[in-house]
């Protein structure tokens, strides 16, 4: 399956446990005040602080949330206003399958007060759908393997285990002295992770 | 840094670690014998002698509920096999009653939806950490309930087959809905909610599924939550992102389900029958699905938590807490059954007056039995909650909870058929009779949502786990910071982070 691509295991980095989040937090500092810059932590809640100290920052979802709302407001009134057959009105003719001008109690071609609530819930929906899109294409989601995975402990970090690696990609990466700093830090666990074979 | 309210130490009973909310929550998904009761350690089915026993405390009767869901369902398929071959004349709808028990009972199942988006998003933005220990269950509660809302308008089409004409997509009749009708609007507004309310659940559902994928001893359920939970390692960034997405998805939830049942209420408000075109509606509406779905949180949870000892995580203050808002809704909706009495009586218009005539003249009109029980159920049981030792008293909440479904019921059926007797024309009155096949639906539909709850009960955490133990950390820096641990002389000063 090799395509002249060199897949064999290669060394992820350094994968460190610590019992509490307080700890994990401590031992994220030391690790960024030491001049790692290649690294993330795990854990099994959300721990506040962290994404500030690893100096973390990803508006990326707003503004998709945002481009969202925005497609769905449009699309939601360009639906109903153009199969309604308000643009034959202005003008521009499209073909009569396109649209159904319906004379509803003699109210105009374009009433867009009428039109309000199915843009409002076209423009709920498109934002729905680009926040959990959007989140899943930002975490990499589904992605059923990654090499964090073949740390021994790590099974906990779903469960009750806060874990801290520093990668291999970053120039500075040492394991042997990553792995003093872990321990200095009260790590309980410091495994050196492989990726996997083919990865 | 957001304000962050202190939060209140009651919402989490006993001591509790990391591990032993995972064993209290995951373990009721990963072994099968908690959904058992200890009585069955001695059924004896002929030779085979079964043998399952419960553990220490756990006391489900999951099958005998799930048997009864079961049956229910098969009542409901009968019935909506008789219905699809004969047509709907087999129920009690015709003219003028063209909307009789489907339309109570998709606007009764509707409503009972959200209180679980009113729990996960609109108690989310408020900060409420309460929501924590309720919000997938109630999440999970509304997607059943708008899947039992949708089956009713799908089969009242008459040839649900054809449903996708509901939608708008280019066809060689060269037809387009027509985008004016508040039964279009429904469309559009009950499928994006269920679209949105089933995203909200999954995505809050991911880092659960790795919990138990990483817990799960057996294969086939290592895998299942393997593949459910998409590979979710609980990454740092990964977890900023998750928790934007959520408030993003919280704070589009919040003007979405108060959009619903305003949509529904305008499926009323918007016709000129007297009773109905009223503008008090949307909120009043919207008031009552709040009322009628907390009711259904109390009742299934009173059960529930003492089935699966979950006494911990769902404690009194989370009942007296649902009590207040149920008793709060319940003004509001007793306030809006007093203005539609006022609006006819203010506006003079005599179709209204001879409507609200034929609802509340005890003996004389034919419908004031429902007209007063509504308010029997609605208005005066619901008061007793303003007594707090009421409020603890789970008996009493069963029974109130109980009585505030029933009344909401009664709304719509006061609603509905009432000002279909009675409009402009005398040929108009009548009396609506719901049939026997009106009654097998209705009730096949709670056997369809005892069914699928029992079913995510088994297969999925009904507590978010990951929530839970944010909970517990918030709770244990609170008391740190209060004991005044490593704050110095000053506990004012700014917590560490």
């Amino acid at each position: 399956m090799s395509h002249g691509r060199d897949t064999a295991p290669k060394p992820y980095g350094t994968v460190a446990g610590f019992a509490t989040a307080d700890e994990l937090l401590a031992a994220t500092q030391a690790v960024v005040n030491a001049g790692y810059k290649k690294l993330d932590a795990y854990s099994p809640v959300p721990v506040h602080g962290l994404a500030d100290v690893m100096n973390f920052k990803d508006f990326r979802l707003h503004y998709g949330a945002l481009a969202g709302g925005l497609t769905g407001a449009v699309v939601g009134m360009g639906l109903q206003a153009i199969t309604g057959g308000a643009l034959n009105r202005i003008g521009i003719e499209l073909p009569a399958m396109w649209q159904y001008a319906h004379n509803t109690g003699g109210k105009p071609i374009f009433s867009w007060p009428m039109f309000i609530p199915v843009m409002f819930e076209c423009t709920i929906l498109l934002t729905a759908f680009a926040v959990v899109g959007g989140l899943f294409a930002l975490c990499g989601l589904p992605k059923p393997h990654h090499p964090i995975f073949n740390a021994e402990a790590f099974h906990r970090a779903s469960q009750d285990r806060y874990f801290l690696c520093v990668e291999a990609t970053d120039p500075r990466y040492a394991p042997d002295q990553v792995a003093s700093l872990m321990h200095e830090m009260g790590a309980e666990s410091v495994e050196h992770v492989m990726t996997s074979e083919g990865y | 840094m957001a304000y962050e309210p202190s939060i209140d130490k009651s919402l989490l009973e006993g001591e509790h670690t990391e591990a032993s909310i995972d064993a209290a929550i995951a373990d009721i998904v990963l072994d099968p014998k908690t959904h058992t009761q200890p009585a069955i350690n001695h059924l004896k089915l002929g030779k085979l002698n079964v043998k399952i026993p419960a553990p220490e405390g756990y006391n489900s009767p999951w099958f005998l509920f799930m048997g009864i869901g079961f049956l229910f369902v098969n009542i409901l398929l009968v019935s909506i096999a008789v219905l699809v071959f004969t047509g709907i004349g087999i129920w009690g709808n015709n003219q003028p009653v063209g909307w009789g028990f489907d339309i109570i009972n998709f606007v009764w199942w509707i409503g009972i939806g959200h209180a679980g988006t009113l729990i996960s998003a609109i108690l989310l933005l408020l900060r409420q950490k309460w929501r924590n220990s309720i919000n997938r269950f109630a999440e999970a509660m509304t997607i059943f309930a708008v899947m039992c809302a949708g089956i009713y308008p799908l089969l009242h089409t008459g040839r649900p087959w054809v449903a996708y004409w509901l939608f708008p997509y280019p066809n060689v009749l060269g037809m387009w809905p027509n985008f004016r009708s508040p039964l279009v609007w429904d469309v559009f507004a009950v499928s994006t909610y269920m679209t949105v309310s089933i995203l909200f659940w999954f995505v809050g559902l991911i880092p659960d599924f790795a919990t138990l994928r990483d817990r799960a001893k057996g294969k086939i359920a290592r895998v299942a939550f393997g593949v459910a939970s998409m590979g979710w390692k609980g990454s740092a960034k990964d977890w900023v992102r998750y928790e934007h997405a959520s408030l993003i998805l919280a704070g589009i939830s919040t003007p979405l389900v108060l959009s619903v049942h305003t949509i529904v209420s305008f499926d009323f408000a918007m016709g000129i029958v007297p009773g109905w075109n009223v503008t008090i509606f949307p909120p009043y509406f919207v008031a009552g699905a709040v009322f009628a779905g907390f009711a259904m949180v109390i009742t299934l949870m009173i059960p529930i938590r003492k089935w699966y000892k979950l006494e911990a995580f769902v404690t009194m203050k989370h009942f007296d807490w649902m009590a207040k808002v149920m008793l709060a809704t319940g003004l509001i909706v007793v306030y809006g059954y007093a203005m539609e009495i006022f609006y006819a009586i203010y506006s003079g218009v005599p179709w209204e007056l001879s409507l609200f005539h034929n609802r509340w003249e005890i003996l004389q009109a034919p419908y004031s039995w429902a007209f007063w029980l509504l308010i029997l159920f609605n208005g005066i049981i619901p008061q007793i909650l303003w007594i707090p030792k009421m409020r603890q008293n789970l008996t009493v909440l069963m029974l109130v909870s109980a009585s505030v479904s029933v009344g909401m019921w009664f709304e719509r059926y006061v609603i509905i058929p009432i000002s279909l007797t009675r409009d402009y024309l005398p040929s108009s009155y009548g009396y609506y009779t719901p049939t026997g096949w009106d009654f097998a639906m209705f009730f096949g539909t709670m056997g369809l949502f005892v069914f699928l709850l029992l079913l995510f009960i088994r297969f999925l955490p009904m507590i978010n786990i990951f929530e839970i133990k944010e909970l517990k950390h918030q709770l244990d820096h609170e008391a740190h910071a209060e004991h005044g641990h490593g704050h110095g002389a000053d506990p004012e000063a700014a917590p560490a982070h």
